[in-house]
């Protein structure tokens, strides 16, 4: 009983920690798929986390909050698509420079607004996205494993989580059913065989970046809005990068992201859990070793030892129409 | 509509073009400290005052644009190969480790001259090290050494926290580095050379011996890249892996050795605050030069003589930004990470977006520089 | 006669100084098969470019159904019922062919109802012309002449009415050629109108009604095919040019240098490209190879410079091998004496960001002269770069200047001076003359006899059969990647073109 209990804890808490993971690597899929490569993850979600707390600090409203991040962290989107799709610019060039606009940013105009070292004041229970208590959780308790897994894991969650893991099937929808999930899985792949067919390929990419710039503000605004109550310093804390990861061990593909941002998510929560303790057989695993794993898992993929993780063919290349 | 590299005076597609880019950078820096309700042109000259306005702050400002220069020099020799290291940051955070290995080793035993050579070994091997795992992948399996980078950038993060908390520190503290180093892997103070002209600097100013060092690997680099025939390669590799396939130039070999060379720069890095200023190897002491290493080769131009003067720029930067956030409170240092930031959108992935602008006013002047001096018959 | 489907009046199109379309007035008839013959860059493609709404003409008028229109995207062309098959195919990779065929055609947001149309209309295109495709299968998963076949069907899912194919036949074997051209006369039996943009003469006489020759940018004749012949038509498309003659005396072959034996190779997208050449090049002799372009020439030099990696086949270099199969090294080859001007000086025979001293040691930049150890040897390098500028006459004569800022004659020579002053036994030359000014062609001729009178082994490859035939002393016909044939160089021009266009024997144009 015990363990279930246990376990049900880890589980909640691997769903937690995967919820900004899952949003950021849903961002990142629709950018890529694009063609349109974006290591500018982090920064983005960073940006949407502050624009968000500090919105709905000033407002004291989470879904103004929520708007605000969702609109900075578009902008940056759009800054990223102005060099890489106007300006054929170098992607990664743009990335990282979206990175360092946002985490120096971030903190100069929280000090400014705010006074509080880098944070916003602490957000009241009108300006979070609280938790959300699934109907008869609280009846259902007693029940043996499914009622725990009910009320213990399903239940309880903020919005936002239940809408990142709700996109996971509407962008597999997006993408495979509609049309503008065709092009944009197509000007990936071959824009040129976009262009020919008549379609602006500028106007499909820049669409993919600003799809990108929602669920980064979305994200962030989990971040800084469910998970804690208000904007910290740095607080993506490389998560952008680990959702990048995701992405690439998911294949560019949304149902598989979901599980991969899940995995790594759970390798979290194990970590945060089972700081120092000895496992039996093998000891005690250092913390950090876990917190690697997801990093490691992604290099060997990329290595094409287990498996092969091929990118959108027409990935961080900017299109020329040819002559 | 013809190509984006049409041709333009040399001196402005070397100098004004960078400089243009440069000066929107700051522009657009200096409208986020009005956003915070300062004046700019008031923070530029504390900023200023700050990193030049006495010794210390000049020493200081050097020691900074040492760890830069490194970076920078990192970055810029991978670019000369068509590579782009991201992963600089680990590379450095990595070889803090062989330096603390030599160090802790010899720092009883040795005198400092001898330990310091060691040390650039341990850093410089560490750090090759480091880089040599991503270029293998890059060069054997095609895996995309940007993303292999940022990776290892993670890992060695949680390697260094595992080295420090599990087995570097010494019993009983509490803090995760090591012990202090021992006069043998202290490092010579160069504050005195300030003092010889005049300025004031109190012997805890930072700038040492690896200031030197950084300018001598300034200087090789130029050696390596423009002298030697392995420079050659690299920037044939560079400019077009066609021509070094016809050339005879083996890619997977060059993209290793060039991938090592980056790494053991980035890797010297760890010398600086090492054994110059912290004696100790401790957390975080990379503390994004590697990062800032990138922007210092774009506005460098990835040449030596443009890498100097960008990484004192961003010494200045550092130094000037702690000045400022002392007399500003609402600009903290943190002002220079979104400066880089600018610096890498203009300079880097904006870097052509005047370009355009440039030629037509070069054009109203002489119609014939600007792209129209096009060869009869090139496009046959 | 027939109404006029689509009418060009007086189209030019010009690229910087290059006019690639001058003048041109054609008239395409409804129902009809039209092809378009020409050389490379006789402006073939520019012209159905700006019929497709790729680029704008410079002036001139395009007329549909009798009408004026404006064509200034593809979008256009295809609101006019008018498709492209291109050369290279506009299909994506890893989408099955239901998705390629949709792509842009999409009725409505959601991909249902379209995916079900095109089903439908899949169905009865399949019956109607027999253009059978899996619409499931995946296009990288399918041989060529097939995803040429989903390129086809897209443009008739998109209603089009004029159907514009450009080398349809480069990529497909004979046996899938042939079924695309049972499936050219079914298209126009349903009163489609065809335009076939191609080199091979066979082509044109087995399925066109009406055949325009293109040179230099204008069309030069338009023939009713029955009223014409292969040799009229070759004749045409060469043209009676004046022959650049340069001096030269008879050649004395000598011992064989270069032997090639049942080379074949394959590009880098799995295309066969040479099918098993065989040829000796002796030395004191040009063996000039005609062609026209993409019949395996390229590839053929570069397998044998070491460049890409042969399938099969061998090539003995002074009598021993050279691991063409293998790890053929260029740098190696170049110690064995064989000197390489590439075909793309550009991106393989130069580093245009280069200084030209830097660029006159490309390949040869680990021989001792130019190095001091690990060092390059700026001195010698520079000295010998000025005295090359002087022997050829590189200008300006500055080893200084940016390789990217010399007029194209001028790289030229930078690269040929590199190749030759080495000394090489065997002289490996792409297209010598490609963008290259009047007085640097001849210039490079006479260097090139030069090289063969003092017994060195040359040979060269070029699509201007002009210079072929004026520098070589032997000319192998390559077509579809094989040696069609072998002529003198005192073969007419007539006959050359004919071999070119895969005629081998005259009667199999009749």
């Amino acid at each position: 009983m015990e363990f279930v209990d246990t376990l049900i804890n880890i589980l909640n808490s691997t769903i937690r920690v995967s919820v900004p993971l899952l949003l950021a690597c849903l961002a990142g899929l629709y950018s890529e798929r694009a063609g349109i490569f974006d290591i500018g993850l982090e920064g983005k979600m960073l940006a949407g986390a502050f624009a968000g707390a500090a919105a709905a600090a000033v407002y004291g409203s989470a879904w103004i909050g929520l708007g605000m991040a969702v609109l900075v962290s578009v902008a940056l989107a759009l800054v990223h698509g102005f060099a890489s799709i106007t300006h054929r610019g170098n992607q990664i060039v743009s990335g990282v420079a979206i990175n360092f606009i946002a985490a120096g940013s971030t903190i100069i105009l929280g000090q400014a607004w705010f006074n509080q070292g880098g944070r916003t004041p602490s957000l009241p229970p009108e300006g979070r996205f609280g938790s959300n208590t699934l109907p008869f959780a609280e009846e259902l308790r007693g029940v043996p494993v499914i009622g725990q897994i009910y009320s213990g894991l399903l239940s309880g969650h903020s919005l936002l989580a239940y809408a990142a893991f709700l996109a996971v099937p509407f962008t597999w929808w997006v993408l495979f059913r509609t049309r503008f999930g065709l092009r944009l899985r197509a000007v990936g792949e071959n824009p040129a065989a976009v262009d020919t067919a008549g379609i602006s390929v500028t106007w499909l990419r820049y669409r993919a970046v600003i799809c990108t710039g929602i669920l980064t503000g979305l994200a962030g605004s989990y971040m800084s809005l469910s998970q804690n109550a208000g904007f910290v310093k740095d607080m993506s804390a490389g998560r952008g990068f680990i959702a990048l990861a995701a992405l690439i061990f998911a294949k560019w593909r949304p149902v598989p992201a979901m599980f991969a941002c899940l995995l790594f998510g759970f390798l979290d929560a194990m970590a945060i859990r089972y700081q120092g303790i000895a496992l039996p057989m093998i000891g005690k695993i250092p913390v950090q070793f876990m917190q690697a794993l997801p990093y490691v898992l992604t290099v060997i993929l990329l290595a094409g030892f287990i498996g092969k993780a091929i990118p959108p063919r027409a990935g961080g290349v900017p299109y020329v129409k040819e002559r | 509509m013809s190509n984006p590299y049409a041709k333009l005076p040399a001196w402005a597609d070397y100098g004004l073009i960078p400089l243009i880019n440069l000066l929107v950078a700051f522009f657009v820096a200096g409208l986020v400290v009005l956003l915070v309700g300062e004046n700019p042109f008031h923070a530029a000259v504390i900023l200023v005052d700050g990193a030049f306005g006495s010794g210390q702050g000049i020493a200081y400002t050097l020691y900074y644009a040492t760890n830069f220069i490194f970076t920078g020099l990192a970055v810029a020799v991978a670019f000369h190969c068509g590579l782009f290291n991201i992963g600089g940051e680990g590379q450095a955070y990595i070889a803090g480790l062989g330096v603390a290995l030599v160090a802790l080793t010899f720092d009883s035993v040795l005198p400092w001259w001898l330990t310091f050579p060691l040390a650039v070994l341990g850093a410089a091997a560490f750090g090759a090290l480091w880089a040599l795992i991503p270029a293998y992948l890059q060069a054997k399996r095609g895996s995309h050494i940007v993303i292999t980078t940022i990776m290892f950038n993670f890992i060695a993060a949680s390697i260094m926290v595992y080295m420090l908390v599990d087995v570097l520190k010494p019993r009983g503290s509490m803090a995760p580095q090591t012990r202090q180093l021992l006069e043998g892997a202290q490092l010579p103070k160069l504050g005195w050379i300030l003092s010889e002209f005049g300025l004031t600097v109190r012997p805890s100013a930072p700038l040492n011996l690896t200031f030197l060092l950084a300018l001598l690997m300034a200087f090789l680099v130029w050696v390596l890249i423009w002298r030697t025939k392995l420079g050659y390669e690299i920037r044939t590799m560079g400019f077009s892996p066609k021509a070094a396939r016809y050339a005879g130039i083996s890619e997977a070999r060059i993209i290793i050795i060039t991938m090592m060379i980056s790494g053991a720069l980035a890797g010297m890095m760890a010398l600086n605050p090492i054994m110059g200023d912290q004696y100790r190897l401790s957390l975080d002491f990379v503390a994004g030069a590697g990062f800032v290493g990138i922007a210092v080769a774009l506005m460098g131009r990835s040449h030596p003589v443009g890498i100097v003067p960008a990484a004192i720029l961003f010494g200045m930067l550092y130094q000037g930004g702690a000045e400022l956030a002392f007399e500003m409170p609402n600009i903290s240092r943190d002002m220079i990470v979104i400066i880089q930031g600018l610096v890498i959108l203009f300079a880097g992935a904006l870097e052509h977006m005047f370009r355009p602008w440039v030629q037509a006013v070069f054009a109203s002047f002489s119609p014939r520089s600007v792209g129209m001096n096009q060869p009869k018959g090139e496009r046959a | 006669m027939a109404e006029a489907a689509i009418e060009l009046v007086g189209i030019n199109k010009s690229f910087g100084t290059v006019h690639a379309n001058r003048d041109i007035n054609l008239v395409i008839e409804r129902g009809s098969i039209l092809g378009i013959v020409g050389e490379n860059g006789a402006g073939k493609s520019t012209l159905m470019s700006i019929l497709y709404g790729f680029y704008q003409a410079d002036s001139g008028e395009i007329k549909v159904g009798g009408k004026p229109v404006s064509i200034k995207t593809p979008n256009d062309a295809i609101a006019l019922g008018i498709g492209m098959v291109h050369q290279h195919f506009m299909l994506v990779q890893n989408f099955s062919v239901i998705e390629n065929i949709i792509l842009g055609a999409e009725h409505e947001a959601l991909l249902k109802r379209s995916i079900a149309n095109a089903r439908s209309e899949l169905d009865r295109l399949e019956h109607e012309y027999g253009l059978e495709v899996d619409p499931d299968a995946i296009i990288e998963e399918l041989p060529v002449g097939l995803q040429q076949r989903v390129e086809i069907l897209k443009a008739l899912y998109r209603g089009a009415e004029i159907l514009i194919l450009d080398e349809p036949t480069g990529v497909l074997t004979p046996a899938e050629a042939d079924h695309l051209f049972r499936i050219l006369r079914q298209l126009k039996e349903q009163g489609k109108t065809i335009v076939l943009i191609t080199h091979k003469l066979r082509e044109i006489m087995a399925i066109t009604d009406t055949v325009s020759v293109m040179r230099q940018g204008t069309v030069v004749a338009t023939r009713k095919t029955s009223e014409t012949t292969v040799e009229e038509l070759a004749e045409l498309m060469v043209g009676r040019r004046v022959l650049l003659r340069v001096e030269k005396g008879e050649a004395n072959p000598a011992a064989v240098k270069l032997s090639v034996s049942n080379l074949t190779v394959k590009d880098s997208r799995g295309v066969t490209m040479v099918k098993d050449v065989s040829f000796d090049v002796r030395g004191g002799e040009i063996v000039g190879i005609a062609g026209v372009a993409g019949n395996g020439q390229s590839e053929l030099i570069e397998a044998i410079s070491g460049i890409r990696r042969a399938v099969s086949g061998s090539v003995l270099l002074d009598g021993s091998p050279i691991d063409v199969t293998g790890h053929a090294d260029p740098g190696e080859l170049r110690d064995r004496g064989l000197a390489h001007v590439p075909e793309d000086r550009h991106h393989v025979g130069l580093v245009l960001a280069f200084e030209e001293s830097e660029n006159s040691i490309l390949g040869y930049h680990d021989k001792p002269q130019y190095l001091k150890g690990p060092f390059l040897d700026i001195e010698s390098i520079r000295t010998d770069a000025k005295a090359k500028i002087a022997k050829f006459d590189i200008r300006p004569p500055n080893d200084r200047l940016r390789t990217a800022n010399f007029s194209g004659g001028n790289q030229q020579k930078i690269v040929l001076a590199r190749e030759m002053e080495q000394d090489p036994g065997v002289l490996i030359v792409g297209q010598p003359t490609r963008g290259v000014d009047v007085g640097a062609i001849e210039f490079i001729h006479k260097q090139l006899i030069a090289m063969r009178d003092s017994g060195k082994a040359v040979l060269l490859v070029s699509v201007e059969l002009d210079e072929i035939r004026s520098l070589s002393d032997r000319i192998l016909v390559m077509f579809d990647g094989r040696v069609v044939g072998e002529r003198s160089p005192d073969a007419t021009e007539g006959e050359l073109g004919l071999l070119m266009a895969g005629v081998e024997k005259l009667e199999a144009a009749e």
